[in-house]
């Protein structure tokens, strides 16, 4: 992670892009590949469709998605986009790395953007949108460590993959600065981040394994889970809404899940948003200005790229003092006094 | 006793009972369940899809694009038709194994675990066998795939054969020792990918790999050698089940387990036989796509094509030339889904219910004669004249 950060790309993504004027626009096309969990997922996949949206509304664009509903499908999927009709493809999700990079070499004059993966050596039709989680991710496992009763926090995550395992690095670190800082012993289930082992479901699509690791980690005593598998953590939400959020509360990934979730909206403590619509609207962006050019887009704290969601519901359960920390906490990342990699 | 052909015998007007037999009795299947019943099966199934549409707020117009999107996605162009080809092949490959299965009476549920076994095997010696010229190493591979599904698909054979285990269950739980057990040896540093601590396997060598036919043409057609071992496999399927002795014997228990058992046919072997045999056809289909499509080993690779086989399999009426028919048709409705997705924006979930109700109404060839009784009346006659 730390050698894609050098080959920084983009002027960076504001979190509200300013309504650009109608370019000659009607006729680019931006064409998605989603990964497994499919594109109404209320996280990964939708958060980076909701950037061809805004595309869409913002800049007049055509856009188009086609859904992986295995790992079979990926080079299909991308294979019948090809052909000319698209000025760019789109593929969300580290498992289509492979995939991608097959079609782009075979395809040297079609553009390329892929979620979640930088590749090294870079490839000249290929950006890359990589998110260094863990910053918001330390936030969040501050947060957590401060308001747990029980003294033990959760995760779990989908597959074990950087784009996943980032968040939980963050988070488990975060948990240990705070421990370091306020002298407590707050403990992180599911996850080791020397070793590299933790809790993995394996899938990013099985709402009931969801709910099944959430509750084994519930028995051991979490109070504040860390879901990172895309809807799957729906699943674990659904158990903190039976429970009530008193005895357990969740953290989304990817989108401020009180908003895509809102049935669930009152579990969540926070979400650690990874700011893939944001990414995705600036490479579409970069694109129709005819300034693609292949490398690394690295959304951070400071770029707004990753961030971590209001408390909504909480808000007023949080105590202010915990609430200036994090501010600190957060303008030491961004200035790097505070090293969330160790 | 070794060369009995199969030619059903028609009857002038079949009795409830004799209806019966026939639908247990699958060689005896007649031209009007082989074709005219999948025929309106399709068309009603379509006919519903689009009512779905209707009823999800779809619009009339984007209706029927989506339904040429279909029929350009599968076959309207020469990507489209290498599309369904790839799709098809382990679809076909798969059913052929659960075809011979029917016909022997057993219900192989565990396609989909033969099938991981199978990728699991071919992967290996698809990677580690540096050197070798192609001519060695692509058989080997394949060997690999169907020697590992067989012999994991006779366990379940032999339980049924020992002790009774019914191979419904046993297949079941096989396919779920199959899931965990690629699981486990994708971490396996000999065949995880160096450098990934997610499950996946290092990549078959180029010297394993299927070529594919028509990169000649365009480097993106995807149909690859294995439509010619699909080809191969229905040949040699219809070669065993209709013309040697063991073919005989497994329909022969299959039809009546105790009176091919009073004809001194070993049941046992037999069992442990066919299980094989569909095991070896799954476990090619794995290698299909391991050496053919993805090159590669990950959790999901199976992609429930094992499951998808049994309906290719029941499609087909377990018939080698009906299997690859129906498994051709799914390979169409797969690809052709894709550009529904791409051209009309319709979801891919349709397509499942589309082909979820084909398998409905093949399933019940009764109602579909109920709804199209002059379609059956007409054909009836014609078609009793044309069989032999």
């Amino acid at each position: 992670m730390t050698a894609l950060r050098t080959s920084i790309l983009a002027s960076m993504v504001g979190a509200a892009m300013a309504v650009a004027s109608p370019v000659t626009a009607q006729d680019f096309s931006a064409c998605q590949v989603t990964d497994t969990g499919g594109i109404d997922d209320n996280s990964f996949n939708q958060t980076a469709w909701k950037g061809v949206e805004d595309a869409e509304a913002q800049l007049g664009i055509k856009g188009r998605f086609l859904e992986s509903q295995a790992e079979t499908d990926y080079e299909a999927n991308i294979n019948s986009l090809l052909g000319g009709d698209c000025d760019i493809i789109i593929t969300v999700g580290f498992l289509l790395g492979d995939a991608t990079k097959t079609a782009a070499e075979a395809n040297p004059d079609q553009k390329f953007s892929i979620v979640d993966f930088a590749y090294d050596p870079p490839v000249s039709n290929i950006l890359g949108q990589v998110y260094a989680t863990d910053e918001a991710a330390f936030l969040a496992g501050y947060l957590a460590a401060g308001m747990t009763k029980t003294g033990v926090l959760g995760t779990f995550g989908g597959i074990n993959i950087p784009p996943v395992t980032i968040f939980m690095d963050g988070f488990y670190r975060g948990a240990t600065y705070y421990n370091a800082q306020n002298g407590t012993n707050v403990t992180v289930l599911g996850w080791n981040p020397d070793s590299r082992e933790g809790l993995f479901t394996n899938n990013f699509d099985s709402l009931d394994d969801g709910r099944a690791f959430a509750q084994n980690l519930y028995d051991e005593e979490a109070d504040i889970i860390l879901p990172v598998a895309g809807p799957v953590g729906l699943g674990s939400a659904a158990l903190a809404d039976e429970l009530g959020p008193e005895k357990l509360k969740i953290i989304g990934v990817d989108a401020d899940l009180y908003a895509t979730d809102p049935e669930n909206g009152h579990v969540y403590l926070t979400s650690i948003t990874k700011r893939m619509d944001a990414t995705v609207l600036e490479v579409i962006k970069e694109t129709m200005d005819g300034d693609f050019e292949g490398g690394v887009v690295v959304g951070t704290l400071a770029n707004n790229g990753v961030d971590m969601a209001p408390f909504h519901d909480m808000e007023d359960l949080v105590p202010d003092a915990l609430k200036q920390e994090l501010e600190t906490i957060r303008q030491g990342i961004i200035d790097g006094k505070i090293d969330v990699k160790s | 006793m070794s060369n009995t052909p199969a030619t059903p015998t028609p009857s002038p007007s079949p009795s409830a009972s004799e209806k019966l037999l026939q639908r247990a009795a699958p060689d005896r299947v007649e031209f009007e369940d082989l074709v005219i019943v999948p025929i309106f099966a399709v068309i009603v199934a379509l006919v519903l899809g689009a009512l779905t549409m209707l009823a999800t707020n779809v619009s009339l117009p984007t209706i029927g694009l989506s339904y040429i999107a279909l029929i350009q996605g599968s076959v309207g162009s020469l990507n489209a038709l290498s599309e369904t080809l790839t799709a098809a092949a382990p679809l076909i490959l798969a059913g052929l194994g659960i075809a011979l299965g029917f016909r022997a009476g057993l219900f192989n549920i565990g396609a989909e675990g033969q099938l991981l076994i199978g990728g699991m095997a071919s992967v290996i010696v698809g990677f580690s066998l540096p050197d070798l010229p192609m001519i060695i190493h692509l058989p080997l591979a394949l060997l690999a795939g169907a020697l590992a599904g067989g012999l994991y698909a006779a366990i379940a054979g032999w339980l049924r054969a020992a002790t009774g285990a019914h191979e419904v269950i046993s297949t079941i739980m096989l396919n779920l020792i199959a899931f965990r057990l690629v699981d486990y040896l994708l971490r396996l540093p000999i065949i995880q990918k160096t450098g990934r601590a997610d499950p996946i396997s290092k990549s078959v060598l180029d010297s394993a790999e299927l070529p594919r036919l028509l990169e000649w043409i365009d480097p993106n057609l995807r149909v690859h050698a294995g439509i010619i071992l699909v080809l191969a496999a229905v040949f040699l399927v219809h070669w065993i089940l209709f013309k040697s002795t063991i073919g005989f014997e497994f329909r022969a228990s299959g039809e009546n387990p105790d009176a091919a058992r009073y004809a001194g046919m070993r049941s046992g072997l037999i069992i442990v036989l066919v299980m094989a045999f569909a095991g070896a056809l799954a476990g090619l289909a794995g290698a299909n796509q391991v050496l053919g499509v993805l090159d590669r080993v990950t959790p999901g690779f199976s992609a429930g094509i094992g499951f998808n086989a049994i309906a290719v399999a029941l499609l087909g009426r377990s018939h080698p030339v009906g299997v690859l028919l129906a498994g051709l048709l799914f390979g169409a409705l797969e690809a052709g889904g894709r550009q529904m997705q791409v051209s009309a924006g319709v979801s891919i979930d349709l397509i499942a219910i589309i082909q979820a109700l084909i398998i409905v109404f093949i399933a019940a060839p009764l109602l579909v004669r109920k709804l199209f009784p002059w379609g059956f009346q007409r054909t009836d006659k014609s078609s009793r004249s044309k069989t032999p």
